[in-house]
């Protein structure tokens, strides 16, 4: 087969309700339209599929588990996203942030509730300083684990039998935890419900969306570093976004300038620079609002290794102002209690 | 099959995402052209292709040929560059030529998101594998891949274990930066290699300190030693500490040749230079970098970079241990 230069774009349609996924019989085969789409069993590439004949007699109609999340998620008034294309700009770090900064409002009525989507490599356990624990099932669901008295926090690395175990898992597997992590977790009554997702635009973020769009989305925190490689990843994040209709509270940009810890020099870098003019400028150009730069402070690296609270430990350094503002952005922005 | 003729593959993985895969790819490849072998490097990285970037080919497309597509040429084999320091007597290596075949090739504009479930990902990295013309007799394919052990990992493995012969896959190098948090993360990578028996060629720690460039002292901003401890706890080879450099950074993203204050020692050498008036930030608030800085091949201006010598190190050692490996019965 000659290979084709243009395999793009193929249209993602992100408002078609999804179907439940009928169990098949073999892996789903290239261009798959999906075993949940409804386009499953009778798209032309689903000829001569070997499930072809499952999914195309699988239940039509919504996925009967959609109203089932939107229950359980009806008490949680706020869902924040934190999105970015690209990997290690710090989505994991400054979602605990955002979480341990909602979480010390003074107006705040119930618990934050922060949800780890990053199935393979989970990293909110150890910044919460909860990587040990695991899930406890009762027959209404299961608890997420309670990182303090008003944090609750879900991720697979409290299913992991070791610490170290590696999740071999292609996407309807993943897809499969994020519903149950939606729909079988005793979230209760949240104020806020932070999601974190792993980086790129692939099937964890398609099922988010999909699972949450009854539920309603406040929208997406997109987080990026100055430089251009970066943002380029970013764009198309953004990209994603508008394509599926997420509002876009913001941009952060983290690791933003680096104050050298000698005092007497304190000589600020940009480790990462920002050539083509960093977050501000994109937001400008995307026509999104800014949220704020966090510089780079290796004491964050710090509190994140030992599973503590940046913002508590370190209420007064420059890095935890700019948290603090960003969080204030945020609750405006969400119309937050 | 075009990867019948590739001599060695090398996978670039980390569990977790930014510690520098697709930098450290980057150099390896440009280092093993500055040794003498043709390298081609695919990128498998489908929803965030970074090494059209870090190649400065951002605007370059595939061709396609029959039978499949042509890679795109970063630089074609060139006679050896004249030394750097001119006192030297040992012979240059020829550079060897070095392509590229990523993604980010293929989209029509660089903004473009690729929002693709599993399946369709699968049979893109299949169709990497199948149809990119490879020069022939490749010395050396670099693998680039995301973060993670999903989809893309899982349809790699499958297709090189099926389609190539166990000499051909020398196996992975693993990249992670020293704190706890990647750490945790790259540990279930070093398990996937266990798993699907592919050989660790050894951890690199990158982003090991940074120097800062007005007091020269030296700060581990995502701490230390994490990478080696985890080597010796998985029996694998430690390849090596890579600082941040941000004249690398610049590199990348503005094409200007590493300059160094005079007194800036890397491996016990001189790397400044006298002629550096100011920090090669200095670019930024002139507006535009100088033609003299910015001129010439990338790998050439690689060779200015103080991260060039370690590179060289570490990839002397991996070509020495793969070609041992090759030698056994």
């Amino acid at each position: 087969m000659a290979p084709s230069l243009e395999p793009l774009p193929e249209p993602i349609d992100f408002t078609a309700p999804l179907k439940q996924a009928p169990k098949l019989v073999a892996p789903e085969p290239e261009h798959c339209p999906g075993p949940e789409s409804n386009l499953a069993g009778t798209a032309d590439s689903c000829a001569g599929c070997p499930n072809q004949a499952i999914c195309a007699s699988a239940p039509k109609g919504p996925d009967p588990d959609i109203p089932l999340i939107t229950a359980r998620l009806a008490n949680v008034k706020h869902k924040i996203l934190v999105l970015s294309g690209k990997g290690g700009v710090g989505k994991s770090t400054f979602s605990t942030m955002l979480a341990h900064g909602f979480a010390g409002l003074d107006n705040l009525e119930n618990p934050v509730g922060l949800m780890d989507t990053d199935i393979c490599g989970p990293s909110i356990p150890k910044m919460m300083g909860v990587e040990d624990e695991t899930i406890h099932v009762s027959a209404t669901g299961w608890s997420p684990i309670w990182a303090t008295e008003s944090l609750a926090v879900m991720s697979v690395q409290f299913m992991l039998p070791n610490r170290d175990d590696a999740v071999i898992w292609r996407g309807p597997r993943k897809n499969g935890l994020i519903k149950t992590f939606l729909k079988d977790v005793e979230w209760g009554e949240l104020d806020y419900l932070i999601v974190d997702t792993p980086p790129g635009t692939s099937d964890e973020h398609l099922s988010v969306n999909s699972y949450l769009k009854e539920a309603g989305v406040d929208g997406a925190v997109l987080v990026t570093t100055p430089q251009e490689v970066s943002l380029l990843d970013v764009r198309r994040e953004v990209d994603f976004c508008r394509k599926a209709g997420i509002r876009i509270i913001g941009i952060v940009e983290n690791m933003s300038g680096f104050v050298c810890p000698n005092k007497k020099c304190g000589y600020v870098s940009q480790i990462f620079r920002a050539s083509t003019g960093g977050a501000k400028k994109l937001a400008e150009e995307e026509g999104i609002p800014y949220l704020g730069a966090v510089p780079l402070d290796p004491l964050i690296r710090l509190a994140c290794d030992l599973g503590e609270s940046f913002l508590d430990a370190y209420p007064d350094s420059p890095a935890s102002k700019a948290i603090r503002k960003v969080v204030e952005e945020v609750v405006k922005t969400v119309g937050g209690s | 099959m075009p990867l019948d003729t590739v001599k060695n593959i090398v996978l670039v993985l980390s569990g977790k995402g930014g510690v520098g895969k697709s930098s450290i790819t980057t150099q390896l490849a440009l280092t093993l052209s500055l040794q003498g072998y043709s390298v081609g490097v695919l990128d498998i990285d489908l929803t965030g292709p970074s090494i059209p970037r870090f190649f400065g080919i951002e605007d370059s497309k595939v061709r396609q040929a029959p039978g499949g597509w042509i890679p795109v040429p970063v630089h074609d084999a060139q006679p050896p560059l004249p030394p750097r320091d001119p006192t030297t007597t040992t012979a240059q290596n020829p550079i060897g030529a070095l392509s590229c075949m990523s993604l980010g090739f293929i989209l029509s504009s660089r903004s473009d998101a690729v929002i693709w479930r599993g399946p369709k990902k699968t049979a893109m990295v299949r169709q990497f594998l199948s149809d990119v013309l490879w020069p022939d007799n490749l010395d050396y394919l670099l693998i680039d891949t995301p973060p993670g052990t999903s989809d893309e990992h899982i349809s790699l493995l499958e297709t090189l274990l099926k389609t190539v012969t166990p000499s051909q896959l020398s196996g992975a190098v693993v990249v992670t930066t020293p704190q706890a948090i990647s750490i945790s993360d790259v540990k279930k990578e070093l398990n996937f290699c266990k798993k699907v028996g592919l050989r660790v060629l050894g951890v690199v720690e990158n982003m090991a300190g940074f120097v800062c460039p007005n007091c020269s002292e030296c700060t581990n901003v995502f701490s230390k030693g994490g990478g080696e401890i985890m080597a010796r706890e998985f029996e694998v080879p430690f390849l090596g500490s890579i600082p941040i450099d941000p004249a690398f950074v610049y590199l990348i993203e503005e094409g200007i040749r590493p300059v160094y204050p005079q007194g800036t020692l890397i491996a016990g050498k001189e790397v400044g230079s006298q002629e550096v008036q100011a920090q090669p930030t200095s670019s930024s608030v002139n507006g535009q970098a100088s033609k003299e800085q910015t001129s010439g091949l990338l790998v050439d201006k690689y060779r200015s970079c103080s991260l060039s010598p370690l590179f060289d190190g570490v990839v002397s050692g991996l070509v020495a241990d793969i070609a041992s490996r090759r030698a056994l019965p």
